[in-house]
């Protein structure tokens, strides 16, 4: 049996067991709480997409479990072991890679460079760079997930942003990545951009990496997720399975649900003729 | 594979692999390259002198005082920051050996440790205080330029009672370390200062140091987005705390030779506006003021057209007040080369 199987076995087998568990966790920022009371679970060979509007707590949220900031309240076990991180080397070294929406590469570096920053291969006695070698592994895993870059040496900053973020991606799993977040991976992408990127995640997903998938894009999340958790004023406002929830659901709860409706009742008595209902909105941007 | 096409990985076909050409013409480097010929056959044609193989050492002996320098300042922009008390720093270590040495009666060698001590701790509290206070690097070092400039000459009147350093040159041990930091030889007609040696030596391990270790692709990566390169568990401070002391450690070098060559007296006035040539150098020689691309060869050409143009001016029978008119020209047109460069590598 190799890992992978065992890996996804494993996984299924216990899929009670999950690699990060936050039970009840939030984080104040002096009076502020940005988060509270929010629990989650991340299975290997699973997508956790983790929806929510701006401010929600999704950044707080992901920098809690990348070790960026710790917790102030709850619990997070990763491994079964509860765990405050206290940098981001930590939370690497238990397994867990983020790729941020910066994504984490030196613009004007080489590709090849990007790739192993941080990590560089080197041999000899003066511990020189492993050129050779570097390249070939970079070349391998790009194309293992489907990316085509014949120039190794040309900088990062001249990919497209899809491209770049699948160089990102790709690092994180070369690394050992076990749990791979990925902070709204396709928000300043276009459409055939967003399809790529897509695809790896559920390639990393295929390897039985579990994936915490951060987008305020119903669209996107529904398209790949397993479980999906929906984030309001740093609450956890939705929390299900795929088979329990319809896109046009995930869509009205993401888009506010309720507030949105009562919104759209209040601007109608203002402007009876100008503002549609909101259910006629979302079921037509469905259909399209 | 059979079926490529079908195949993820087929290759994007508007992404066409770059020619040698375009690869090497993408080198920071070779907009310097370039210059320093034309600057070269210019003088050949212009400044008879310049034409003399004799003169080739003072020339080489001229970029090696500002080259030596060059190649920390160069590998600090690359990390993303610059040091304007560089220039001031050197004349430190030079009085620092010298006015040591001399109060204490001690051998010159324990004064030139005691300047290798100063220097480095000048380099890493200017790299302390700008990872500790996230100030940005022209604000710290200019603090540290105008304090090392005050106690300069401070500490030299205090201690001398002059506006220079005791000579030193009657000492013990001052023979050996004037061997080291300022003897000179003859190679084929040609007097080579040792200084010149030691830049070649310098530029070498550096050059290597950046592109072939590890510590080197950290340089680049903290001065291109340091943000990513913690990200990615990149040490941060301790390489830029680094370059500040690779900066300390080559104005010490740069001190010895400035002690030893003029018989072991430093004029505590010296070295203000040098930083802006070591900047100038490293500018020229195409690195990116905001960091994260540059080359420490490219340093080194800029020191090599800095000598060149010196001395051709003089070489050439021109009134040497152009030079600055000439050095600021050569400054501009290598920037607005690098931005170009730059837009370009950027560009998607």
């Amino acid at each position: 049996m190799t890992t992978t199987e065992s890996f996804a076995s494993e996984a299924a087998n216990s899929p009670t067991a999950p690699i990060v568990h936050l039970e009840d966790v939030g984080k104040s920022y002096g009076n502020i709480q940005a988060l509270r009371g929010v629990s989650l679970s991340v299975r290997q060979g699973e997508i956790t997409c983790v929806l929510g509007d701006n401010g929600a707590g999704k950044s707080t949220l992901i920098k809690i479990i990348a070790g960026l900031h710790d917790y102030t309240s709850g619990t997070m076990s990763v491994n079964g072991e509860e765990r405050h991180f206290a940098s981001p080397r930590e939370s690497l070294d238990s397994g867990i890679a983020t790729v941020y929406q910066d994504l984490a590469l030196a613009p004007l570096m080489s590709v090849w460079r990007n790739f192993f920053l941080g990590n560089e291969l080197t041999r000899g006695p003066f511990r020189q760079l492993d050129e050779r070698a570097m390249k070939r592994i970079a070349n391998e895993e790009l194309t293992k997930m489907g990316i085509s870059i014949p120039d190794l040496e040309q900088p990062v900053g001249k990919l497209s942003g899809g491209q770049r973020q699948c160089v990102a991606i790709a690092r994180a799993i070369h690394f050992g990545a076990k749990v791979l977040i990925l902070d709204e991976p396709t928000a300043a992408l276009g459409v055939n951009q967003s399809g790529v990127v897509l695809k790896y995640v559920v390639k990393a997903r295929d390897a039985g990496i579990g994936v915490i998938f951060i987008t305020h894009n119903p669209h996107h999340a529904y398209l790949v997720g397993n479980h999906f958790v929906v984030l309001k004023l740093g609450r956890v406002a939705l929390d299900t399975q795929r088979a329990d929830i319809t896109l046009e659901q995930l869509t009205t709860e993401m888009a506010g649900g309720s507030e949105l409706e009562a919104l759209s009742h209040e601007l109608r008595d203002l402007a009876p003729d100008a503002v549609a209902d909101v259910q006629d909105a979302i079921q037509a941007q469905e259909k399209e | 594979m059979a079926s490529t096409i079908t195949s993820p990985a087929t290759a994007d076909d508007r992404v066409s692999a770059r020619s040698v050409g375009a690869r090497l013409l993408s080198r920071p480097e070779i907009g310097s390259l370039v210059g320093a010929a034309v600057i070269l056959v210019f003088f050949l044609i212009a400044a008879p002198p310049f034409r003399d193989i004799n003169n080739t050492g003072t020339i080489l002996y001229q970029a090696a005082l500002v080259g030596v320098m060059a190649v920390p300042v160069a590998l600090l922009m690359i990390g993303g920051e610059f040091d304007l008390s560089a220039g001031v720093a050197v004349t430190t270590s030079g009085l620092t050996a010298g006015l040591f040495a001399y109060q204490f009666s001690v051998n010159v060698w324990l004064g030139i440790l005691i300047a290798l001590a100063v220097s480095l701790a000048v380099g890493a509290f200017n790299g302390w205080l700008l990872m500790r206070t996230g100030l940005p690097s022209f604000l710290v070092t200019l603090g540290t330029f105008f304090i090392l400039q005050g106690l300069n000459i401070a500490v030299t009147r205090l201690a001398s009672g002059a506006v220079a350093s005791n000579s030193i040159s009657d000492m013990d041990g001052f023979g050996a370390a004037q061997k080291v930091f300022a003897s000179e030889f003859k190679l084929g007609g040609v007097t080579i200062k040792i200084i010149i040696v030691w830049w070649i030596v310098f530029v070498a391990i550096a050059a290597w140091v950046l592109l072939k270790t590890q510590i080197g692709n950290w340089i680049f990566a903290v001065g291109g987005d340091a943000a990513a390169a913690r990200a990615v568990g990149v040490p941060v401070k301790k390489v830029k705390i680094g370059l500040f002391m690779a900066v300390g450690f080559f104005a010490w070098f740069a001190g010895m030779q400035l002690l030893f060559v003029q018989n072991g007296v430093v004029q505590s006035g010296e070295g203000v506006g040098k930083e802006f040539v070591y900047i100038i150098a490293a500018v020229v020689g195409g690195c990116l003021l905001t960091g994260g691309y540059g080359s420490v060869a490219g340093g080194a050409i800029g020191a090599l057209i800095f000598g060149m143009v010196q001395l051709g001016v003089v070489y050439a029978g021109w009134n040497p007040d152009w030079f600055k008119a000439f050095l600021g020209t050569m400054l501009l047109l290598a920037t607005i080369v690098n931005l170009v460069v730059k837009n370009r590598a950027e560009a998607r």
